[in-house]
């Protein structure tokens, strides 16, 4: 029963799977007022705190400082970890970092564990890795474990079940862990989950959990959850693997200061998540394990236009305030991180098959503001459509229109012609302009009505004659 | 001081009242006010859709055209804020910073250059007031519900210093409208979607306008409403400051 594999979403082209998302109306309402609250949430969580714009301000510096220095960084925090007794792994890429993990399982002979929330395993696809070696895996993380039983990926980094309505959650819980038909009370399936998760955290050896920042200086980590569940995971635990991406690295402790006052209220307006847990070494008679993933990170560290994205921490706040994500849900975006920055960052690992994201949106910009440490999302996604089109990535018909376009509006008479014709058919036959399959516009909006005459038109007319 | 009028194409086109408002208003305020004839488009449709590569035969038609005035003017953000984004033309590079430097949006000129106090405007309705992204977070003609600083709104000021005008809150102040250029066809399904929650927005709060500082998406605002026949109807900035509005 427990060995799920996730089923992906099988077209990577957004704006189907958007439309799809939209024809469940009452869905998306509900999925878009939902995140919008999260968002009021932050808002009124960022603006209590004094300096909230010189945090932002500063953690945005301490991460560029971390990627410009990220080799001694690295190296520097290998060699504490190391001294405190944690046993510390490099991997290129996902497949080598599911073979590490896969290797420290056998060593112990362990078939089942635990693992709390982490988007590297995601990104690396280790549930599927795993299950396919026989190894039962339980993500202990509430929103994880309910698209773990639905078979689906997660659709949100910090909320990965947000697209399920309580009364789903309640009817996969009781074909999985046997509660009341039709019951969809939240705290009766919390409850049920709770003793459901129980039973997993006390009869598995090993937990794995992600990172949320590795202390360079102190060779320790910490993870940030809501629910306690890493530390029950690792307390009961034999061995403990933590499993990072590169970019995870902060210079020194009191950074943390900066970045823990910042993550939970761009996530969720919390505070501070319930639990920020420091993993320094192993407890006596346990193992630890470190895993640190590159999968892509160097290269992208490279390139001078997208290296910032580097910077994400993942709070999610970019989502919750995406127009874009929020009605057209994470799974459109087929991609394991979601919304911008998930579009900026999967054209990084995959541009033919990403091409479409960094197209879903409209570049309004609120993404780039919210972002606790100021990542230029939108700018970036205006260059990554540059890169896109000069590699022939985009659509041809929309290649030969721009074309059209082009040089029309760089020609001022073809362009008064263009208009003039355009003006007169709107006006004489509005049917074909109105047409809802020819013009996607046209679907659910009208078009402008022509006026008889253009403003040059008026304005030759009413200045240049005076 | 001498200023160029540059009316983006789809306004030429479309909505040459706006235009006229823009021109009338700024006559009104004393300005020497010159609309070069050979003018198109900024050459955002290109460039946002990937294509900034085929944009450099409007880039030099647009040095071309505004090279040579003190301002340039225009009534609408986004536009404004492609030029001071991108405007670059090879070994044209003193004319380019000038006129990135030198272009304003409608308001902030009127605000900041002619540092306008009072106006001879008379609106009495209830207006709700989307002054449109690139406008508010990209040129900061207001400040932007995601930012912890103090509030402000240039276009704000100048409508409060019409006569019997009521701005209505929304209860989503600065939400996007969806138009997005080419993603209103590309993304049909949520363009749409976020043009109508926003018109819904305002309807809920009581507006009979929706004023803008931005035609594209009140061109997006204007073709949703038209589709549900809503009363509700939008209105540029220009128009209500240049009082011409029938009250």
């Amino acid at each position: 029963m427990d060995k799920l594999t996730p089923k992906t979403i099988p077209v990577p082209d957004h704006p189907a799977a958007a439309a799809a998302f939209q024809a469940d109306a009452e869905r998306a309402n509900w999925h878009d007022q939902a995140l919008w609250f999260i968002r009021e949430k932050r808002d009124v969580a960022s603006k209590q705190t004094p300096d909230w714009e010189l945090l932002r301000e500063t953690a945005s510096q301490i991460k560029e400082h971390v990627l410009a220095h990220l080799d001694e960084l690295l190296i520097q925090f290998e060699e504490k970890a190391r001294e405190n007794g944690i046993q510390v792994h490099w991997a290129a890429d996902g497949e080598e970092h599911n073979q590490i993990v896969l290797g420290i399982l056998r060593q112990h002979g362990i078939r089942k564990l635990v693992k709390s929330k982490s988007m590297l395993t995601e990104e690396c696809h280790l549930n599927d890795f795993l299950a396919a070696q026989g190894v039962e895996v339980v993500d202990t993380d509430l929103g994880e474990r309910i698209v773990q039983l639905a078979q689906e990926p997660p659709s949100h980094i910090v909320l990965p079940s947000i697209h399920k309505r309580k009364e789903e959650v309640g009817e996969l819980f009781h074909q999985h862990l046997g509660t009341e038909k039709g019951a969809s009370d939240p705290a009766y399936l919390t409850e049920a989950a709770r003793q459901h998760l129980r039973e997993k955290f006390l009869s598995s050896d090993l937990a794995i959990t992600g990172v949320n920042f590795a202390i360079a200086e102190t060779g320790g980590l910490v993870v940030c959850t809501n629910e306690g569940n890493a530390d029950l995971g690792v307390h009961l635990a034999k061995v403990h693997i933590a499993c990072m991406g590169l970019e995870k690295i902060i210079p020194k402790a009191e950074d943390l200061g900066v970045f823990l006052r910042l993550l939970a209220r761009s996530a969720t307006g919390q505070p501070i998540t319930t639990y920020s847990s420091h993993f320094h070494k192993p407890a006596p008679g346990q193992e630890m394990h470190l895993v640190l993933v590159d999968n892509g990170r160097s290269t992208h560290l490279g390139k001078k236009d997208f290296y910032k994205a580097l910077k994400c921490i993942r709070c999610g706040a970019c989502i919750n305030t995406c127009p874009v994500y929020r009605r057209s849900g994470g799974h459109s975006y087929h991609h394991t991180i979601s919304g911008p920055i998930g579009a900026i960052l999967a054209p990084n690992l995959d541009r033919q098959k990403n091409a479409d994201l960094p197209f879903a949106s409209t570049l309004c910009g609120s993404c780039t503001h919210v972002c606790p440490v100021k990542i230029d999302i939108h700018n970036q996604l205006y260059l990554w459509r540059q890169v896109l089109a000069q590699d022939g990535q985009v659509p041809k018909a929309k290649a030969v229109s721009m074309q059209a376009m082009a040089t029309v509006l760089a020609n001022p008479k073809v362009y008064r012609l263009a208009g003039r014709s355009g003006r007169f058919m709107l006006r004489w036959l509005p049917g074909v302009a109105q047409n809802k399959r020819l013009n996607a516009w046209a679907r659910q909006r009208d078009m402008p009505s022509p006026p008889k005459e253009s403003f040059r038109d008026w304005y030759l007319k009413n200045r240049k004659t005076k | 001081m001498k200023v160029g009028l540059f009316i983006p194409c789809y306004v030429d086109q479309f909505y040459p009242q706006v235009a006229v408002a823009s021109l009338q208003l700024l006559e009104k305020l004393g300005v020497e006010v010159d609309y070069p004839l050979q003018q198109t488009c900024c050459g955002q449709p290109m460039a946002n859709s990937g294509f900034a590569s085929l944009a450099t035969g409007c880039d030099a038609l647009f040095a071309r055209n505004f090279a040579g005035y003190d301002y340039i003017v225009s009534p609408s953000g986004s536009c404004v804020l492609h030029i001071k984004d991108h405007l670059q033309v090879p070994g044209q590079e003193a004319e380019t910073t000038h006129i990135r430097n030198h272009i304003y949006e409608l308001s902030e000129f009127l605000t900041d250059v002619l540092q306008v106090k009072e106006l001879p405007a008379r609106f009495p309705h209830k207006v709700g007031f989307h002054l449109g992204c690139h406008g508010q977070r990209g040129l900061q003609l207001a400040q932007m519900s995601e930012l912890a600083a103090p509030a402000f709104s240039k276009p704000g000021y100048l409508l409060s210093l019409v006569q019997d005008l009521e701005v209505v809150p929304l209860s989503r102040p600065d939400e996007c409208c969806g138009f997005g250029g080419s993603f209103c066809v590309t993304e049909e399904a949520v363009s749409a979607k976020m043009g109508q929650d926003r018109v819904a927005d305002h309807q809920a709060n009581g507006a009979e306008y929706i004023a803008g500082a931005d035609v594209s998406c009140l061109m997006h605002l204007e073709g949703v409403l038209r589709r549900q026949k809503s009363p509700l109807q939008v209105i540029h900035l220009a128009q209500i400051l240049n009082g011409q509005v029938d009250a």
